[in-house]
């Protein structure tokens, strides 16, 4: 069986030719060995990495960023986005914190640090 | 009144990265930044690809410009938020006064040098044509992923996004996880705007239909948008009649490009380049007007943002070490039947030094020559497996010549 595939590992983005017959699979024009890999994984168990946010319990910092620190199964992809959109963060917390673990084999951890002043003033007359 | 070394407009990647950059050679510097906070666009970016030139690591927007507000905090930088410039004029001594507005009131200071780092903004409907009404629900891709992923509110329940470029497709796959209906992606284009890899993992993966040579061609509702019209395009764009459909949905997302911001730049008197819609600049990325430096999507729009990190730290030290001198610019000819753009467009033969080169193919090639010549001898060349206008190509150049004339040239295929 042969089948055109897009590599999503780094912006390149090559578009390959995937050969499979039964255990044996060979590709055609990716750019490095990561495609190999991208595809036999694509073609057994395809997974992914998502980003979203969650609420917290601080008006001045309503929602933070999140992503999994780990790849999970495609299909399983609303599933855990069920779960991220129950997540109320009620602690500061700084960038890696794992806000839920084991979320079908990954954990949800925060992007963004709460404790972080990014902004307002900071001017020495 | 204060007075800088440097003072850098924007708060973004390019500004803080400038602006540590700068610190660095021991100048005094200012960062002005309009919005609560610094971070620019990237903070509402919360996906992940950012940084894998620079970190070698996939991050999300909000995680690469943290590291880089850090470390900028470490060094001595004075930074302003929630404020912006009202006012620019040069001084007699070749330095500037510029006036603030902040959260307390107005407010002026001088500086030596200033770096425009005010980033982009995006084309509006008004940029696009499209008939009909202007109900409410009409967003840019970047306004629709302000309100989801800052302000936690979702825009639309069921929609049609005009434009393939990469935040438009972000977004598609955004509103997605969210629960919305994206109905489909209607590029007028034959091929997409934005990179492969987000159709495949932002359409593809949640099979929402990418449609190619069409395009909305009116838009109905009343107060709120309640459906579009969309039409194949034939191969000069006109739309084909016939195959006009209606679409029911409640908003309607533009993602059709992005443009430098140049706001103070044109109350400078800064020539801007067609090409790039950014100022000229030379190699040390100093505009027209000297003393006024220009990084980052301000002076063209990148695909990466670790170019912007890295354009953005040379020109902050450039700004750092500028002493005024006469300037003998040499254009870098290019063909626009090559590239779509080449910057710097200028170099500065009387300041000399190495020169960093970005580039764009006007059209996709594959295994094509580029070359630098300098008076007319070859001093760079290099083959590309592949180029294309949506990925944006760099090259640096050292040359101990006093250059006359500079030029890009593509040469043909090669075997
Ligand atoms: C909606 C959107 C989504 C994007 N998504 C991606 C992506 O997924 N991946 C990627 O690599 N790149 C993305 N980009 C490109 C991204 O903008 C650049 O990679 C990078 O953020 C550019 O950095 P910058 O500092 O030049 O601009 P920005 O990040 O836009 O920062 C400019 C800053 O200047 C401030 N400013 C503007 N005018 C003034 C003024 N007059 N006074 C004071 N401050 C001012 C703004 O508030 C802003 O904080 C996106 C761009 C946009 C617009
Ligand atoms: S094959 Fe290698 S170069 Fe090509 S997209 Fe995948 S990781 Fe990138």
């Amino acid at each position: 069986m042969t089948k055109e595939m897009t590599c999503i590992v780094c912006p390149n983005g090559c578009l390959m030719r995937v050969e499979q017959n039964g255990d044996d699979i060979q590709v055609f024009d990716a750019l490095c060995k990561r495609g190999l890999e991208f595809a036999k994984n694509e073609l057994i168990n395809p997974t992914r990495s998502i980003t979203s946010t969650v609420a917290t319990a601080f008006p001045d910092y309503p929602l933070l960023s999140v992503k999994t620190d780990g790849e999970l199964p495609k299909d399983k992809i609303f599933q855990a986005m069920e779960l991220i959109n129950k997540i109320v963060v009620k602690d500061r917390i700084k960038v890696g914190d794992v806000i839920l673990s084991d979320v079908f084999g990954t954990n949800i951890v925060a992007t963004s640090d709460m404790t972080l002043n990014a902004g307002e003033k900071r001017v020495d007359n | 009144m204060k007075r800088y070394r440097v003072c850098v407009l924007g708060g973004g990647p390019a500004g803080l990265a400038a602006a540590a950059s700068a610190a660095d050679e021991n100048a005094s510097v200012l960062i002005v930044e309009r919005e609560k906070k610094l971070g620019g666009i990237l903070k509402q970016c919360i996906h992940d690809g950012f940084g894998l030139i620079h970190f070698k690591e996939r991050l999300t927007g909000p995680e690469y410009a943290e590291r880089y507000i850090k470390d900028m905090i470490q060094k001595d930088v004075d930074y302003i938020t929630s404020s912006f410039v009202t006012d620019v004029k040069k001084l007699s001594d070749g330095g500037f006064e510029l006036e603030l507005q902040t959260q307390e009131g107005m407010e002026k200071v001088e500086s030596d040098t200033i770096v425009l780092a005010c980033g982009c903004r995006e084309r509006t409907s008004r940029q696009v044509f499209v008939h009909g009404d202007r109900p409410a629900g009409i967003y840019t891709a970047g306004t629709a992923q302000y309100f989801v992923n800052i302000m936690g509110y979702m825009p639309t329940k069921k929609c049609v996004i005009i434009g393939s470029g990469d935040i438009g497709m972000i977004m598609a796959r955004r509103l997605t996880l969210e629960g919305a209906q994206v109905e489909g992606v209607y590029e007028i284009k034959d091929a997409p705007a934005g990179l492969d890899r987000n159709v495949a993992q932002c359409l593809d993966d949640y099979n929402i239909p990418l449609h190619l040579s069409t395009t909305v061609t009116q838009v109905f509702g009343n107060k709120r948008v309640e459906a579009v019209e969309v039409c194949q395009v034939d191969k000069k764009f006109n739309p084909i009649k016939e195959t006009a459909r209606i679409i029911e949905c409640d908003s309607l997302i533009l993602s059709v490009g992005l443009l430098p911001e140049n706001e103070i730049a044109d109350k400078l008197g800064i020539e801007i380049d067609n090409a790039t819609k950014g100022p000229l600049v030379d190699q040390t990325f100093m505009t027209n007007v000297p003393g006024v430096f220009s990084c980052g999507n301000a002076l063209h729009v990148n695909d990466l943002v670790d170019y912007v990190s890295e354009n953005a730290s040379l020109t902050g030290k450039y700004a750092a070490i500028y002493q005024p001198s006469n300037r003998t610019l040499v254009k870098i000819n290019y063909s626009n039947k090559d590239f779509l753009y080449v910057v710097p467009q200028y170099y500065d033969s009387s300041k000399g030094g190495e020169l960093n080169l970005y580039f764009r193919a006007q059209k996709e090639v594959r295994n094509h020559k580029v070359a630098f010549l300098i008076n007319d001898e070859v001093e760079l060349d290099k083959t590309y497996k592949r180029m294309l206008p949506s990925e944006m190509e760099a090259v640096k150049i050292k040359t101990e010549k006093t250059v006359e004339h500079a030029a890009l040239r593509m040469g043909g295929p090669q075997k």
